[in-house]
């Protein structure tokens, strides 16, 4: 498989690389550093063997100019492209966004009309090619509206209703999306946050998310077993969602 | 909940004991955020976790890596009580395949690198009892391995350092530079098992050894006293690069003091099998065992079951198998209860055994708090740290569960220790005194000048250093 991964230097993306690239996918990282994706590169080189031939091409999530020129460097550099991942995106908790408008602003724009203008740009480069897979990293965070994620849970909720309907629209056509809701995983975003019962950790959520790339599953929990608490999240009275501070 | 409440909860009292005999205090308190080590001994504070090593390190008086040292050594001082956690900075940066010289960040782990390397022909040159250690760590503490007595300590095969050090008084993020044996010779040596005390460790550079195959001959015999595993772990010195010994001095009577001898070595290409070692699958201690499971009784059968168990064999096994039995059970940390435990682990000059041995061991055994895993290894000469663990002798380790008392054994132990010219592991201790250890570690002067160099304004420290050598 040829997989463009957006954000994959850190984090979710990182640990979905490493599982790809061990098993002999063709990588190409995108990201905004170039000494990070350098770095990356040559660690996924040396963990799978020494001639992965893992590539890289500048994007940035802030900047949407980047979004077609860095798909177009994916996809001439590895030859070819069959799946798009995307797990960059910003977190902050509620408290930090309450009072500051321009972080409030950077956020919704990245996670949501950003994330989608590049899921777009994905979109009609895969179709343009024969179809695909793009996956999406969304998260539980958009399946309640809850009190510690108010504005990044509307963020994601609005990119879970825009991965489904994509999947609902051109899935006969050949592109499937993947829609990736991840609990809390223990990574560099959630560093500092206080740890859950039932956190993963990256590896073996990772592993989950490329099984179901390999898939084709429109929606996928990781760990698994937040699909059940989600399930029990979402049935839930108002009344008592007030009431909790989950 | 059960997992989050189950981790962490226990915190350890921060005021010196108001008598030896009740050394260690426990007391149940969820509320506050607590960091631990492979111990649990829990103590107000926070890790905080990223992948920018760089900025990471900038704030900080201490980095830690997986938290695998039993005591204080990872834990940030009570007066600043955040560590920065590097495992998540765990790349490779660069590996040149004819040399083995390798570069990564300080977060790898020896388990990665491993997984990395085997298959291409190379090993990490020492292999600690457990993968689940960063490289950083492993500088932090120079640990030792099986291989001692032939390769010495991890820092005999590390090149350069990248690190953030505190030297200009006015400068509070510090600055990066790198040193080696011609680059800042004194902050290399220091930081060679100067348990992250002279500067933040960002990058590590080693050279690995080459290796036939990435499996292990190993050979296994039962010693049936202390005597005889001590000879035979000097005897198979000369014919084997990796030996351990366990030794079970719990059995009453003529039994005391035997134990089952390890050899191994790296297998020939003809030896081992064609695949390349798979991953292995773990076990794990699903909640804290309440701290009556593990009493005098339950040690002595289970070291009595594992003496049995251990038949002589030998054949090719599993480099994991070998170098890290104890990673097959995840958590085990939790088999001692609630209190959490520590380890004694200290080295005893060729010249004091094998009475020095028998001293520590009876010690142990008669005091109340038995180990349930004693080991014994020979050391060969002492490394270029400055604070570096081995000197040539016999290192013995001890799990020491916390009890009322265990504070009392340790200040006996460290007596015997100090008399016998021994030393103690940095990375295993949460109980030594502060003049106990001035009294048996006479470079300390030297390594405290080259931390005034390196830190003037004092702005890196542990809850161990705090306790060891700033004696607060």
């Amino acid at each position: 498989m040829k997989v463009a991964i957006l954000g994959g230097t850190r984090g979710m993306g990182r640990a979905i690389a490493r599982v790809m690239a061990a098993r002999g996918d063709r990588v190409c990282l995108l990201g905004r550093q170039t000494d990070e994706l350098e770095k990356s590169a040559a660690d996924l080189d040396i963990r799978g063997g020494g001639n992965t031939g893992v590539t890289m091409a500048h994007c940035d999530l802030a900047e949407p100019s980047t979004f077609e020129p860095a798909l177009a460097t994916a996809q001439a550099s590895l030859d070819g492209l069959d799946a798009v991942v995307v797990t960059a995106g910003v977190f902050a908790p509620q408290a930090e966004l309450a009072d500051d408008p321009e972080k409030t602003e950077q956020l919704l724009t990245i996670d949501f009309t950003n994330t989608i203008l590049f899921c777009e740009a994905a979109r009609k480069l895969l179709l343009a090619a024969g179809g695909g897979t793009l996956c999406v990293f969304s998260s539980v965070a958009g399946e309640r509206g809850r009190k510690p994620v108010v504005l990044y849970g509307a963020a994601k909720a609005g990119l879970s209703q825009y991965l489904e309907a994509l999947d609902h629209t051109y899935r006969q056509e050949g592109l499937i999306t993947v829609c990736v809701k991840p609990g809390f995983v223990k990574t560099g975003m959630t560093a500092g946050l206080p740890v859950p019962p039932f956190a993963g950790e990256p590896e073996p959520v990772a592993r989950r998310v490329v099984k179901a790339i390999d898939r084709g599953r429109p929606e996928v929990y990781a760990p698994a077993i937040w699909g059940w608490i989600m399930a029990v999240i979402r049935l839930l009275p108002r009344a008592v969602m007030r009431r909790i501070g989950f | 909940m059960a997992a989050a409440s189950s981790e962490g909860t226990t915190v350890r009292s921060l005021e010196a004991p108001a008598e030896p005999a009740s050394g260690v205090v426990a007391e149940r308190d969820t509320t506050t955020a607590t960091v631990a080590g492979w111990g649990r001994l829990a103590q107000p504070g926070r890790e905080r976790l990223g992948e920018d090593l760089e900025q990471l390190s900038r704030s900080v008086p201490l980095m830690r890596g997986l938290g695998r040292s039993y005591g204080d050594a990872s834990l940030p001082p009570p007066d600043r009580p955040v560590v920065a956690g590097t495992r998540l900075a765990d790349r490779l940066l660069a590996f040149d395949a004819g040399s083995g010289v390798v570069r990564a960040e300080a977060g790898l782990s020896l388990g990665a690198l491993n997984r990395a390397v085997l298959p291409r022909g190379w090993a990490s040159p020492v292999m600690t009892g457990t993968q689940f250690v960063t490289l950083g760590g492993m500088v932090a503490a120079d640990v030792h391995g099986k291989n001692h007595h032939v390769d010495g300590c991890f820092g005999r095969h590390v090149e350069r350092l990248r690190m953030r050090v505190f030297d200009q008084p006015g400068d509070h993020a510090g600055r990066v530079v790198w040193c080696s044996r011609s680059e800042h010779p004194d902050l290399f040596r220091a930081t060679l098992g100067g348990m992250g005390l002279t500067g933040h460790v960002l990058e590590v550079e080693a050279r690995l050894s080459a290796v036939p195959s990435p499996w292990i001959w190993a050979e296994q015999r039962r010693m049936k006293s202390l005597d005889e595993v001590l000879a035979g772990l000097r005897e198979s010195a000369g014919n084997w690069p990796f030996t351990v010994a366990w030794i079970d001095y719990l059995a009453a009577g003529r039994g005391s003091g035997r134990g089952v001898l390890f050899c191994g070595r790296w297998a020939t290409a003809e030896e081992a099998p064609a695949a390349v070692p798979p991953r292995t699958e773990r076990l794990s201690v699903p909640f804290v065992l309440p701290g009556w499971v593990l009493n005098r009784f339950g040690m002595r059968a289970f070291n009595l079951f594992y003496y049995l168990a251990q038949r002589p064999r030998k054949g090719t096994v599993h480099p994991e198998a070998f170098f890290h039995p104890l990673d097959t059970i995840a958590s085990w940390n939790r088999l001692y209860g609630p209190r959490g435990f520590s380890q004694y682990q200290c080295v005893l000059p060729h010249a004091s055994c094998p009475d020095a041995v028998r001293e520590v061991l009876q010690t142990v055994a008669s005091s109340g708090v038995p180990s349930l895993l004693t080991v014994a290894k020979d050391c060969g000469d002492e490394g270029e740290g400055l604070l570096s663990f081995p000197l040539p002798g016999i290192s013995v380790a001890l799990d020491l569960p916390h009890r009322p008392g265990t504070q009392h054994v340790v200040d006996r132990l460290n007596a015997l220790v100090t008399a016998a010219g021994g030393r103690i592991y940095l990375a295993k201790d949460a109980l030594t005194r502060a003049a106990d250890f001035r009294a048996m570690e006479h470079r300390l002067d030297a390594f405290e000048a080259v931390r005034r160099r390196w830190d003037p304004a004092g702005r890196l420290a542990s809850a161990q250093s705090r306790r060891l050598l700033e004696g607060s």
